[in-house]
């Protein structure tokens, strides 16, 4: 029986995967957004240790809310613990229970694949395109995610792909051309849902004793958001 | 009309007559038609109406020159040309009536609260006639009025009509005026050999002025130009038949809450027979029934500025409960389900009638979408578990008020409004005395030890106030329902029962989770009084974190099951009126703010004055582990030993419910599912951002219709006080996305 490190848990989640989501947030992350919500939730020692069966029991109680739904496991990046994951994927299949990993892919594969493998599917978070960005904007390179989409490509894992809109980062129509240009070759891909960049998550930050570096950054208005969408709206991505 | 015969021709009997009957509707919502042009007049002739009357303060109008009776009024319109279903409670809509058997005083200062007086002739009346009130004040005891006076008994119906009975209204139409005066007259004469002692002697009585109830009732449709001696044949005279019943209910009585019962289902067999032979196409069906809603919409009643402060946004509980399922497995949605919710879309939201769905995840998946898409555009409507009513009430029950279950037509209550547990709970740790007053009101208790609060030693105690309290309480009730009997009997809706009915004592408690997290946070973290220079505990230091109710946390959870199960034991061991079964509700209406300004600091951290949570909600901001948890914790609450009913009113932002519009509904009736199958009583759903319900304080004007579910029904949100609009708005609104 594994244990891992859990920042919370969130009973009722309708925007993180198919029908409603009971989400555990593991607590760790080896990225450092600029923009990150969930600060708060980057040491793994700001979490609790529950061991796999604790969790189960957890979910359990949620049963008649989410047997049409499922389990997200969130972050933090939940790959980092990626044993635990599959452990607790594995103990959820068992009970019917459809179960999601929303990652940033940032985890080398080598230690992420069992449990991607076993999961229902993915949510993944590709921060940006472009890795030299991606490495001021994040902290570190986004080839790990890319290979994480082509590992679910070639497995035919479905996977949901999310992409936060900022305003002076990924707001940005060339950026936007290149990552579309991109996904398209992908049949996994069930969904592409375009995230407005928004300040809700900066209270942590100061929480945590880290200034906060998109200060004056405003959300992307109706229209840019509307405008990016536009970018993903062939075949099969919406 | 084409109807399949059976026991309902022999006896009195409408449920039989709507399980022959009936025809489920398992298609969607697109047979729906809109208003049509009269109903559009008629609706902003009506909003005027209505926009005035808010802008009078509230009270457009009163005639204090008429007792109140069936037929005390000449009959009113809001536009004869126009209206499809007549009758109004006075003379001129929204004008109110007074009613004071009930209290006469109640009426003079209601009257006052709005610059009249009564005159001459009606205080004349009442020099030589008592009211309820009279006697329930002459029989009061001094703890009782000292019980009353400190708040830990409350919002009791000593001083206007108790209401929450519901008259089977139906059955006006189902049979006629004649046919029920018939029925009576046969019901009273089959008791001719009896000895006559008091019960028979009162039951006697009661059934001679149920009959001259129903001649009234016939006597007041005739002034409206409707003779309803006779059954109705048709889908119009159906709704019209039932509406004068239930109207001769609301001229004559002014009770607290007058819901109208399971009607939809019945009128549907009406409205099958009208398409089938062409008689009315679905336009004029849906014609009638925004006709009917509307009027519905404008009952009324009198009342005190402190009536409202505690019931806030002159609520009348027009309670029509649709769906569930039978007896015999089928589903009992029919079309005319869909179309009285497509009244909150033709005529826009509105607190009133107060819909309640009968849900049961058995309903058929269109409907469930429906009501959740309704819910999502209005929030106006509040859903109660079939499943778990069904079991003890069968399928013919209805609610009265905001989730008191019974069968209609067969069974009533006396209602009981409410018990202050959280004062109860102060009373333990303050030797029986009153934390505001000082006044020692239960003697014995005996003072809590010195230095940080023991839950062993807390909870003896509670206990020992607890069996002083239900003991004053059932007294209470007992002398309040026996007078009531007495000078204010509820004539028409009584004669729209069975003479042999069941009927239960509803007792209620307030403030649940601030005594569960009170407890808790005595037995899980430590707690220590501070006192004020006459020793009472007037605030407390909590150290260390401990469980709070509504994060699915058992260790806390269980302490509310535990709290509201001995309270039911003891209430159950308690000699009642008329040998009503005591029954107890986790309710609070809106009144959880002004309970809340009139009790103390309790140990949970709540302080002296704030508000508690509704019915049985967790305490605001507390339930951190989303909406399903705050679920849970409330649907752990034994429904078998708070059989009044367990209201909980949840808020969520709309985009918490998911990205497209049908995620939406998919996800908020797939939570109603799961509440439903944890066993959750009763649900209010808000689908709202707080940040318009704080534009709409600072502009009114603007949101005339915005509605919004309290405890158990829906108010007008621009017509509630000031702090009660805060007090909705720091409630929490759950929101992660």
């Amino acid at each position: 029986m594994k244990s891992g490190m859990i920042h919370s848990f969130e009973s009722f989640g309708a925007v993180d995967g198919p029908g409603i989501r009971f989400i555990i947030f593991m607590a760790g992350c080896p990225l450092r957004c600029l923009f990150c919500h969930n600060a708060d939730t980057w040491n793994i020692n700001n979490g609790k240790s529950y061991t796999t069966e604790e969790v189960i029991n957890k979910i359990l109680t949620y049963k008649s809310f989410i047997d049409k739904g499922g389990v997200t496991i969130s972050g933090g990046e939940p790959l980092l613990q990626s044993d635990f994951c599959e452990e607790l994927i594995l103990e959820c299949k068992k009970h019917g229970l459809h179960t999601a990993i929303d990652t940033s892919g940032a985890i080398e594969l080598k230690k992420s694949r069992n449990a991607i493998e076993a999961s229902d599917m993915l949510l993944l978070d590709i921060k940006e395109i472009d890795e030299n960005d991606c490495i001021s904007l994040t902290g570190q390179s986004n080839k790990n995610t890319f290979e994480t989409l082509e590992f679910c490509e070639k497995i035919k894992k479905p996977v949901w792909i999310r992409h936060v809109l900022i305003p002076r980062y990924t707001l940005n129509p060339d950026k936007l051309t290149r990552l579309s240009e991109y996904l398209k070759k992908f049949s996994c891909i069930e969904r592409v849902d375009i995230l407005p960049y928004h300040t809700m998550g900066k209270y942590k930050w100061d929480e945590i004793g880290v200034p906060y570096r998109l200060e004056g950054i405003p959300a992307p208005s109706e229209n840019e958001i509307n405008m990016a969408k536009k970018f993903f709206a062939h075949s099969h991505l919406r | 009309m084409n109807f399949k015969c059976g026991e309902w021709n022999d006896i009195i009997d409408v449920h039989d007559f709507i399980i022959r009957n009936y025809t489920p509707y398992d298609g969607n919502s697109d047979f729906l038609t809109g208003p049509t042009d009269k109903t559009r007049k008629l609706w902003e002739k009506t909003s005027r109406l209505l926009k005035m009357e808010r802008d009078n303060g509230g009270v457009l109008d009163i005639d204090e020159h008429t007792i109140s009776t069936i037929v005390s009024h000449n009959p009113g319109y809001i536009d004869e040309e126009l209206e499809k279903i007549v009758g109004i409670q006075t003379d001129a809509p929204l004008k109110r009536a007074i009613m004071p058997f009930g209290g006469i005083r109640m009426v003079r200062s209601s009257l006052a609260a709005y610059n009249r007086t009564l005159p001459e002739d009606i205080e004349n009346v009442f020099k030589y006639r008592k009211t309820h009130n009279d006697g329930v004040f002459d029989v009061y005891t001094d703890d009782m009025k000292k019980a009353r006076h400190a708040g830990i008994i409350t919002g009791l119906p000593d001083s206007y009509g108790r209401g929450r009975i519901i008259g089977d209204y139906r059955r006006v139409a189902l049979y006629g005026v004649d046919r029920l005066i018939e029925e009576k007259i046969k019901a009273k004469k089959s008791r001719d050999a009896e000895p006559m002692y008091g019960d028979t002697v009162c039951a006697l009585e009661e059934i001679s002025e149920q009959i001259k109830a129903l001649k009234e009732l016939e006597e007041m449709a005739a002034s409206y130009g409707f003779d309803i001696s006779k059954p109705a044949t048709d889908t119009k005279e159906a709704i019209q038949w039932l509406y004068f019943g239930y109207l001769a209910a609301v001229k004559e009585q002014n009770g607290a809450a007058m819901s109208l019962g399971r009607v939809s289902t019945f009128l549907d067999i009406y409205a099958e027979d009208d398409l089938k032979s062409g008689k009315y196409t679905e336009t004029e069906i849906q014609e009638f029934v925004d006709h009917f809603i509307m009027k519905l919409r404008l009952v009324r009643f009198l009342r005190t500025p402190e009536y409202d402060e505690l019931f806030s946004g002159d609520p009348t509980w027009v309670t029509e409960s649709i769906g569930g399922m039978s007896d015999d497995g089928r589903h009992m949605v029919t079309k005319m389900s869909y179309r009285f919710l497509n009244t909150l879309i033709n005529l826009g939201p509105a607190p009133e009638p107060n819909l309640t769905i009968l849900w049961s995840d058995r309903l058929p998946e269109n409907f469930k979408e429906f009501c959740a898409r309704i819910s999502i555009e209005t929030s106006s409507v509040q859903y109660e578990n079939d499943d778990i009513m069904r079991e003890k009430f069968g399928d013919d029950y209805g609610i009265a008020c905001c989730v008191s279950a019974m069968k209609i037509g067969k069974q009533m209550q006396f209602f009981g409004a409410r018990a202050n547990l959280a004062k109860a709970l102060l009373y333990s740790i303050n030797d029986g005395c009153d934390e505001k007053s000082g006044i020692r009101l239960c003697e014995g208790v005996g003072p809590i030890s010195d230095g940080p609060l023991k839950y062993d030693e807390v909870m003896e105690k509670l206990d020992y106030v607890c069996e002083w309290l239900t003991k004053l309480y059932i007294n209470t009730l007992n002398i309040i329902h026996f007078m009531h009997d007495k000078y204010c009997y509820e004539r028409i809706q009584m004669a729209l029962h069975d003479e042999n009915i069941k009927r239960t004592s509803a007792c209620g408690l307030s403030g649940l989770s601030v005594v569960v997290d009170s407890l808790s946070a005595i037995k899980y973290a430590k707690v220590t009084p501070i006192k004020n220079g006459a020793g009472l505990c007037v605030d407390f230091r909590i150290e260390g974190e401990y469980p709070q109710f509504g994060n699915n946390d058992s260790r806390v959870d269980e302490i509310a099951t535990m709290i509201v199960t001995r309270f039911m034991k003891r209430l159950s061991r308690r000699r009642t009126y008329r040998n009503s079964v005591p029954t107890m509700s986790i309710l609070t209406i809106t009144s959880n703010v002004v309970y809340g300004k009139k009790t103390g600091a309790t140990p949970d951290g709540r302080k002296a004055g704030e508000p508690f949570a509704p019915g049985a909600n967790p305490m605001h901001g507390r339930d951190r582990s989303g909406c399903i948890a705050s679920m849970l914790s409330v649907s752990k609450i034994p429904y078998d030993y708070a059989e009044d009913g367990i209201s909980y009113t949840f808020s969520i932002i709309p985009d918490a419910l998911g990205k497209t519009e049908k995620e939406k509904v998919h996800n908020l009736y797939t939570l109603i599912d799961g509440y439903t199958r944890e066993k959750g009583h009763h649900i209010n759903v808000n689908v709202l951002n707080r940040e318009t319900l704080i534009d709409a304080m600072d502009h009114p004007e603007k949101y005339p219709q915005l509605t919004i579910r309290v405890s158990g029904y829906a108010v007008n949100f621009i017509r509630l006080s000031r702090e009660q609009q805060l007090d909705v708005i720091n409630r929490t609104f759950h929101n992660k996305m």
